[in-house]
Formats: C-alpha cells, structure tokens, sequence
C-alpha cells in the first residue's frame, strides 16, 4: 500500500501554466488552491482575475473564476459578494493592477471593509507587457521605462501598499510574506489561510501581499532573481503581519 | 380642454409643491398631466418656475412656452412671463409681493395678497396653497375638492398638516369669488 | 391593475426596476440622474435589496460586471460624463455577454458640458461608445409611463439575449413627473446556468471572460456576437408612427424632443399641413426599415434632436438619398419650443428649406 504524500490539489485545474521559469505565480496559486480545499470552500469559491501576467489564473484554478478590467478585480469582486454574501470571493492582482490602474478600488474596497480577500503579488514590475516600471518598481531599478534606473525626484518613491491599507478601519488582516525558501512558503500559506478566514468569519476586508520574483524581466535567473529579492525588496518591503484582529492574533 | 400653466416664484414660495398639488389634482380627475421644473439656462435671473399641464388630450412638449394660465408669485416673475401668457389667458398676481399693474389687456387679471392671507391665517407656508385656491377659483381648471384629495394623499404621513392648508386653499379661492 | 402614481421620471426607473426583480445597485451621484440613485438607496433596504454607492463610475459599473456575472439583475445609472467613464466596463460587459441595465440621463456636452438636458450621446450609446465590435441595445423612452415599461422591458430583453441594455433618457424626462402605473416583468427571473456563483456541486467551473488570446477564437466569438446582434435587430425594432399614412413631412425625433415634435406637429396639422411623426424606441437595433416604409409616400423628412445632428445618419441611411433629410436640433442644454419646429416645419413645407 502506498501513500500518495504530494499530490494536485483540487482547486487546480490539470494544466501547465503559461509563467515563465522560476516564476513564483505558481507557488502562489498552489497555496491558495491548498487553502481553498483545507477550507473546503471550492464549491463556493468566486475568484476574479486581474489583468496582467495572472490574467490566465481563470484556467489554473478549479472553480467559478471571473477576469476583470484592469485595476478593478475589487469592484468586480465587490459585485460577486454583494450578491452571494455566503460565497468566498478573493481578487488576485499584481503590483500594476493593483497599486497603479487599481489604486482607487483597492482602497475603497478595503475602506468599506468589503469581505473579500485579496491576494496581491508584487514583483516590482509590469511582466506582462514586458518589463515596464512600476508603482512598486525599487529606487535606482531599471525597467524598459526607467532605463537609466527609478528616479525618485522624478517618479516618487516605490509605493508601500500593504502599510498604507492597514491605515484603514474596514482592512482587518494585512500581511505581507514571500516564497523565496519553503519557511517563507509556510508562512505565506498560514498568512493567505488567516486572510481566507478573516472572510468566511464576516470580519471584514483581508490582504495579504506576496512579494515575488519576475526573473525574465529582471534580467537574472531565478537564483540570481531570489537573492537581488532577498537584497533589494525585502529590506524596503517588510514581511510581517501589519494588522490582524485580536481574536484571530491569539 | 387644455390648461397649460406656468407657476413662478423664488426659491421657498413653495411653487413646485403648488405645481404637484395641481398636477395630482388633475391625474385624480383622471386629465392627461404633466409637471417639470424650470430646467434650462432660463433658471438664471432669480425666478424659480414649473410648468402644468392639465389636458383631455395626449400631451406633447411638457415644458410650456405658451401658457394660458400663469402665476406670478413675485415681481421678476411677472415681468418674465407676462408677455408670452396666451390672449384670453388667466395671470394671477400675488400682490403681497407685487406693488406693479400688469401691462396686458387681452388677459384676464387675478390680484391676491397669498402672504398677507396666510399671515392672518397665522402661518405663512401656507402662501402657496392661497394661490393655489386662487388659481382653481379663477381658471376652474379643476375641482377644489381634488386638490384636497391629492394634499391628503401626498401629505398621507402628516395628516395634521390638512386642516390649515384646506383652511388657505378655501381662503384663496373665497378671495377671488369675492373681489374678483 | 395597479393604481396610478405620479412620480419624477428617475424615480419612475428606479420602482420599476424593483418591481422588474433588480435587487442589486451601483451608482455614483451626477446630475442629472442623482434622484434615481437617492430613490434606490431609500428603496433597496426595504425590499432586501442591495443598494452601494461605488466610488466612481468605474467601480460602479465593474461592479454590476461582477454582479450580472455572479447572476443578478443588476442596474447602474449615470449621466453622460459618468457614462462616458463607465465605456470600458460596458465593453467588457459585452463581450463576456452579461446582462444588466445601464440608464443614461443625458446631459449637455462635450466635456463637463452643461446638466441641462441634451442628446449628444446617441453616437456614443448605439455606435459602440466603447472598444470593440459590439452593441448595446439602446431603447428611449418618451414619457414616465414609457421609462416604466421599457426598464421592465429592458431587465428581460437583458436576460434573453445576455446583453447590456441602454435606457437612453434626458434630464427633462428625468426630472418631469407624470402619473405612471407598474406592472411586473413578463419573464421574471429567469435561470443563469452559465452564472460564476460558486459551483455548488455542479462539478465544472463557470468562467466570466471577454479575452480569447488566440485569434481563431476571437473570431468565433465576434461571429457569434454577430449572429446575436442580427437576431435582435430581427425581433427588437421598437417604433412609434403619428398620422404617417398621409403625410407629406414626416418628422422624425426620439425621447422628450419627439415630445415637442409632437406638438409642433399637431400645431401644423390644426393649420392644414400634412405632417406626421416617426419615433424610434428602439435607437439600436435603429428601425431602418420601418422609417422607409413610413415616409414611402412622404416628400421629405425632417429630424429633431437636441443634437448637432447624431440620429439624422441612421434616418439617412434608411431612406436613401432619394429623398431630402432636414435637420434642426439644438445643443448645450437648450430646448426647442413647439412654434420653433412648427416654423422649420412651415419653412420646409413652404420649399423654403430648413437647415
């Protein structure tokens, strides 16, 4: 008799994916999907896609997906919930979608305290059109749009979203994680499941941000891209739990 | 039979509710109605108006640009629309507010002091519902007792409101049986 | 039947769309519609309904996207700047084949424009106004009662063909109050099998999508947008014809302005004119067809619109060159009177021309 000790989650779909090597989406939405089934809410989960490089995300999850606009997957999701307030409804979204096109509908639906969960994936970068700058791009990072680096005298500084997010009454889980070594992945995966129960207790709006690499459009390779993580983001990015509510902290 | 009219006034007198009032007034007697607010570049220059139509007929344009039934509730009003009342038409004149004469003599002219009454009547909010008597005792456009019955359904959450505004509707109307 | 009530045209919308079966709302205030999104954030609560001022345009409409594609019957309303933001929405909205009701009270513009009532956005509503290949079905009311019928109307024509219907109304018809009577929708709610409601035990997930990557697939879809939209123009023509059969000036205006129309024309036939009224309800699918065979026996035709001349294309396009079009509208906010167009109708009928 043997035991099956690692096997696909149901909540993904059997499918490759279109993310270039050593890209973390993967490890992303494989610990959401294992979350989704620990919780056993597959049968009513509602995600929404952004656009960006998860815009595909619909094919790789295993239960009803909506892609929104660009920016607006929070509206979007607002819409699902406020019609079927018993579903688990998240957003997925990247650092463009959501810190730049998106900014005024993450901030509202947070705001509101809307009782979604948002997973937000930031690499630093636009990937999907190819290596552009963007609102979370580092200081001195170059980009196809920063050619000869980020210059924070003429595009301000990299924006800190999750900091900014836990300012508001209606977020009550705000966290910040990575996946660059199986610690960081575990405690990404405790941070996405407090966000997932956040929402199926009816507290309130929950995210929970993850700090990723884009190695094709950072010019490494995944390796290399980890550490310049590791080096660069890291320091301005604090992982770390921002806000929690009290009863879920103990 | 058609009676399009045009209600003016500032802002306060009360001139739209007046133009409900006689719009419901005229969907009770069971008359094609309709009611729209000053709602152009015309609103500019201090007077605040709504057009009535009270008809037997289909109605076409809601706004009315030639009434034959105006009220002026103060004097830029009158000045306003005076000249464009339809000959044969009804001007009803609120000389509380209005120490000039009309100009036209192919029209007939209501004079009635709404503020004054209704400060005998010891609340002047009632103004409107004064003219408002007036204008169905001097045009008949419609039946008093039908702008009782719309009060009592548009007011149907304050009841006690009927007694001193039935009270200004028939003071109005007396007014111009009398000395008109 | 029920009884009448008389009621400001927003308002008239937003009890319809209750009693149409919408339970779900978003909105950004702009004048002037705001009275309906007021009416539906007092009325929503008591009907269990959801009512959620959105923090712009934007959400608001990617809001109805999630809702409509979470099942809902679902509605938003604006004025034209508003709806100008809400484009990209409705685009998608179309291309992933959701069903909602957007109504637009047209104001002046272009730009800030005026909120006075103006219709400058028909281009806009019937031609695309956002990217891509596809229509809304656009409908334009001419009264309360008609604003009643057609949001009922528009809720089922919605569900039947997964589309966006555009309720294409005015500030004058937002504003004006005429008795209107209610009476619930024909279809009612209808199954969204195709729904992302969560599967629910149904083993297959549901995805909401406008993007095919592959050309190929792209193609299909536009093909089968295409085929939807020739089975609406088939069944959904909706039109008004006044005292066309005789008629030497047929005169042809939509929404309030069709209203002045209406007068003018009566005006002219007191004094002996032949002259009679075509009134698109439906603006897309346009009556094409129907126009022709109205104005058949007719000399000229003369179009009204609060415009600077937008509807006068598709009346163009439908009657051919074989017969003068005139045109008058007026633009920014302003209203023509009824002894405006019965002098342009004077004018035509006398040969001296019109505009």
């Amino acid at each position: 008799m043997t035991e099956k000790l690692f096997a696909r989650p149901k909540s993904l779909t059997d499918v490759s994916t279109h993310y270039c090597p050593g890209c973390h989406h993967g490890i992303i939405h494989r610990l959401i999907a294992e979350v989704i089934d620990e919780l056993d809410v597959q049968d009513k989960t509602i995600g929404v896609a952004p656009v960006g490089c998860s815009v595909l995300c619909y094919d790789y999850f295993n239960f009803d997906m909506i892609e929104a606009a660009h920016g607006r997957a929070p509206a979007t999701a607002t819409g699902v919930k406020r019609v079927h307030p018993d579903a688990v409804v998240f957003s997925y979204q990247g650092d463009g979608d959501l810190a730049a096109i998106g900014t005024a509908e993450i901030v509202h639906a947070a705001a509101r305290g809307e009782k979604i969960t948002t997973v937000f994936v930031n690499n630093a970068i636009y990937g999907m059109t190819g290596g552009q700058m963007a609102p979370t791009t580092l200081v001195n990072q170059v980009t196809t749009t920063s050619p000869y680096g980020r210059n924070p005298n003429f595009t301000g500084m990299p924006i800190k979203m999750s900091e900014m997010l836990a300012t508001l009454d209606g977020a009550k889980y705000i966290a910040r994680v990575a996946v660059n070594n199986p610690v960081n992945m575990i405690k990404a995966k405790k941070a996405i499941k407090q966000a997932f129960e956040i929402q199926l207790n009816g507290l309130g709006f929950a995210l929970v941000e993850v700090l990723s690499i884009c190695p094709t459009n950072w010019g490494m390779s995944p390796l290399e891209a980890v550490e310049w993580m590791e080096k660069n983001m890291v320091p301005y990015y604090p992982l770390g739990v921002f806000k929690v509510p009290e009863e879920v902290a103990k | 039979m058609t009676h399009e009219m045009i209600m003016s006034g500032f802002g306060g007198q009360g001139i739209m509710l007046m133009g409900q009032l006689m719009t419901y007034a005229g969907m009770i007697e069971e008359k094609n109605v309709s009611w729209i607010p000053s709602y152009g570049p015309e609103m500019r220059g201090g007077t605040a108006y709504c057009s009535v139509i009270v008809s037997d007929e289909p109605i076409g344009a809601p706004m009315v640009s030639e009434p034959n039934i105006v009220v002026a509730m103060n004097l830029p009003s009158l000045h306003k629309f005076e000249p464009v009342i339809h000959p044969g038409g009804a001007l009803i004149i609120n000389s509380s507010l209005i120490d000039q004469e009309a100009k036209r003599t192919d029209i007939k002219i209501f004079k009635i002091p709404a503020n004054d009454i209704a400060d005998e009547l010891g609340n002047a909010k009632v103004t409107n519902m004064v003219v408002l008597g007036a204008i169905v005792a001097a045009t008949s456009c419609i039946e008093l007792e039908s702008v009782l019955k719309a009060f009592t359904k548009m007011f149907a959450k304050k009841p006690a409101l009927l007694e001193i505004n039935e009270k200004a509707l028939r003071r109005g109307a007396e007014y111009i049986q009398k000395n008109c | 039947m029920a009884e009448k009530v008389l009621m400001k045209g927003n308002e008239a919308i937003g009890e319809a769309a209750i009693v149409a079966g919408c339970r779900h709302y978003f909105g950004y205030p702009i004048t002037p519609q705001t009275e309906l999104t007021e009416y539906m954030s007092r009325r929503m609560p008591k009907v269990d309904g959801v009512f959620l001022q959105a923090e712009s345009e934007v959400a608001a409409i990617n809001m109805v996207y999630g809702a409509a594609g979470a099942g809902a019957r679902v509605m938003t309303s604006s004025s034209s700047p508003g709806i100008s933001l809400k484009q990209e929405g409705i685009s998608y909205i179309a291309g992933a084949e959701l069903p909602c009701v957007i109504v637009n009270m047209m104001r002046g513009g272009p730009g800030l424009g005026s909120i006075q009532p103006a219709q400058g956005d028909y281009f806009q509503a019937t031609k695309g106004g956002g990217h891509g290949d596809y229509h809304n079905i656009v409908l334009a009311p001419n009264s309360v009662q008609e604003l009643v019928d057609i949001t009922v109307l528009s809720f089922d024509l919605a569900d039947q063909y997964r589309n966006p219907v555009m309720i294409l109304g005015d500030g004058a018809l937002g504003q004006m109050m005429e008795p209107a009577e209610f009476h619930s929708s024909n279809t009612g709610l209808v199954k969204k099998p195709w729904a992302a409601a969560g599967m629910r035990g149904r083993g297959k997930p549901n995805i909401i999508n406008s993007l095919y990557l592959q050309p190929e697939a792209l193609e299909q879809h536009n093909i089968h947008l295409q085929r939807k939209y020739a089975l609406i123009k088939e069944n959904e023509i909706r039109y008004e014809e006044i005292k066309t059969e005789d008629a030497e000036l047929v005169l042809v205006a939509y929404g309030i302005t069709s209203r002045i129309a209406r007068s003018a024309m009566e005006r002219a036939r007191a004094e002996g004119m032949k002259v009679g009224m075509f009134r698109p309800i439906s603006l897309w699918p346009f009556p094409e067809q129907q126009l022709a065979k109205s104005a058949e026996n007719a000399s000229a035709l003369l179009t009204l619109e609060l415009s600077a001349g937008q509807m006068i294309e598709d009346v163009r396009l439908s009657v051919g060159n074989i017969k003068p079009v005139h045109f008058y509208g007026r633009t920014g906010g302003m209203m023509p009177s009824p002894q405006e167009i019965y002098q342009e109708i004077v004018n035509i009928m006398n040969g001296k021309g019109g505009k």
